[in-house]
């Protein structure tokens, strides 16, 4: 009798420690985290930016480093739920060789951009966009479209819309050498083309009425 | 004006619920009619994955534009044309599409 009761209160306590676990799990973490093994890696292409305090920031600069870089915008809601995660990754992370780089599609730039930044404390490098960075990177339609880039210069996953935050950990962590390599490659994630036709995306989403 | 937006979308109304937030909106080029006014249907409120406590203003799945038109006491009668844009800025779940401007066009009969 009571080591079936024993046998039963362990059935009880596994069942609620899946229970527990399924339920911590938020909406947005059911992609697999993992990185693109080395061979299938593109560089990422270079481009110069000035930032918010005017200083000419180049991807390059950053080799040697685990980038995040972040297209984004203030008008954009899913990038407002990534953001904390992103100022948090900074915060940990930046004395092990990591950056974030946040590059705004506002079309009013700055003046939108500014105070975006100072009311959500922004603690990496912001800059704003042209037409030429979003042409070598595809053509960013969508946001937020997040590119992980290893310390060679080379994009190592992109995500488009909203990832998971531990998605986005466990990548940079494998990368800056912390963390075991996932899955083979996320089928969630869609590979990286810099050639890709502008306006993918850009399919008329007005229907005409009948 | 019908609209039909791909299920899954919204875009923010004309109105949206926070001032960073693209608005709908329809614009008129000069034209031989003097624009007056263009009439949005009611919103709606919903929340999303994104925006789970506040309550967007948004439209959605088919809905319709009234445009109002003044003609000028110098119009010919006969037919007449006005082109515009029609702004918008869409959104599921997960993603943001970025701001698009999208050519629209009337045609309509000046009656004296």
């Amino acid at each position: 009798m009571k080591r079936v009761f024993n046998k039963r209160v362990l059935q009880f306590l596994a069942i609620a420690g899946i229970a527990a676990y399924l339920a911590s799990c938020s909406f947005y973490e059911a992609e697999w985290p993992a990185v693109k093994e080395e061979k299938d890696r593109k560089k990422a292409p270079d481009f110069a930016l000035k930032d918010a305090n005017g200083d000419l920031a180049k991807l390059s600069d950053y080799r040697g480093k685990v980038v995040l870089l972040n297209f984004w915008a203030t008008w954009c809601g899913p990038c407002e739920i990534e953001i904390p995660w992103f100022i948090e990754f900074q915060r940990q992370y930046k004395d092990r060789d990591f950056a974030v780089l946040g590059v705004s599609l506002d079309e009013d730039g700055w003046k939108s951009v500014l105070p975006f930044v100072a009311r959500e404390k922004l603690n990496y490098r912001v800059m704003v966009t042209n037409e030429e960075v979003d042409q070598m990177y595809g053509g960013v339609d969508s946001l937020p479209t997040t590119f992980i880039i290893d310390r060679e210069g080379r994009v190592a996953s992109s995500h488009v819309g909203l990832a998971g935050k531990n998605t986005y950990r466990q990548e940079i962590l494998t990368l800056l050498g912390s963390a075991k390599p996932g899955s083979p490659n996320n089928e969630k994630s869609p590979p990286v083309s810099f050639n890709r036709p502008p306006g993918i995306l850009r399919a008329d989403l007005f229907r005409p009425s009948r | 004006m019908p609209l039909s937006l791909q299920e899954g979308y919204h875009v923010n109304s004309n109105k949206p619920s926070d001032a960073f937030l693209i608005p709908l909106e329809l614009t008129w080029s000069k034209g031989v009619l003097e624009p007056a006014g263009v009439v949005y249907p009611k919103p709606r409120m919903e929340k999303y994955q994104f925006s789970p406590d506040k309550p967007l203003s948004v439209f959605s799945g088919s809905f319709e534009l009234v445009a109002k038109f003044s003609v000028p006491s110098t119009a010919l009668p006969g037919p007449a044309a006005m082109s515009g844009k029609l702004r918008y800025q869409a959104c599921n779940n997960t993603m943001c599409l970025t701001p698009k401007n999208m050519d629209v066009a009337i045609q309509l009969d000046i009656v004296k």
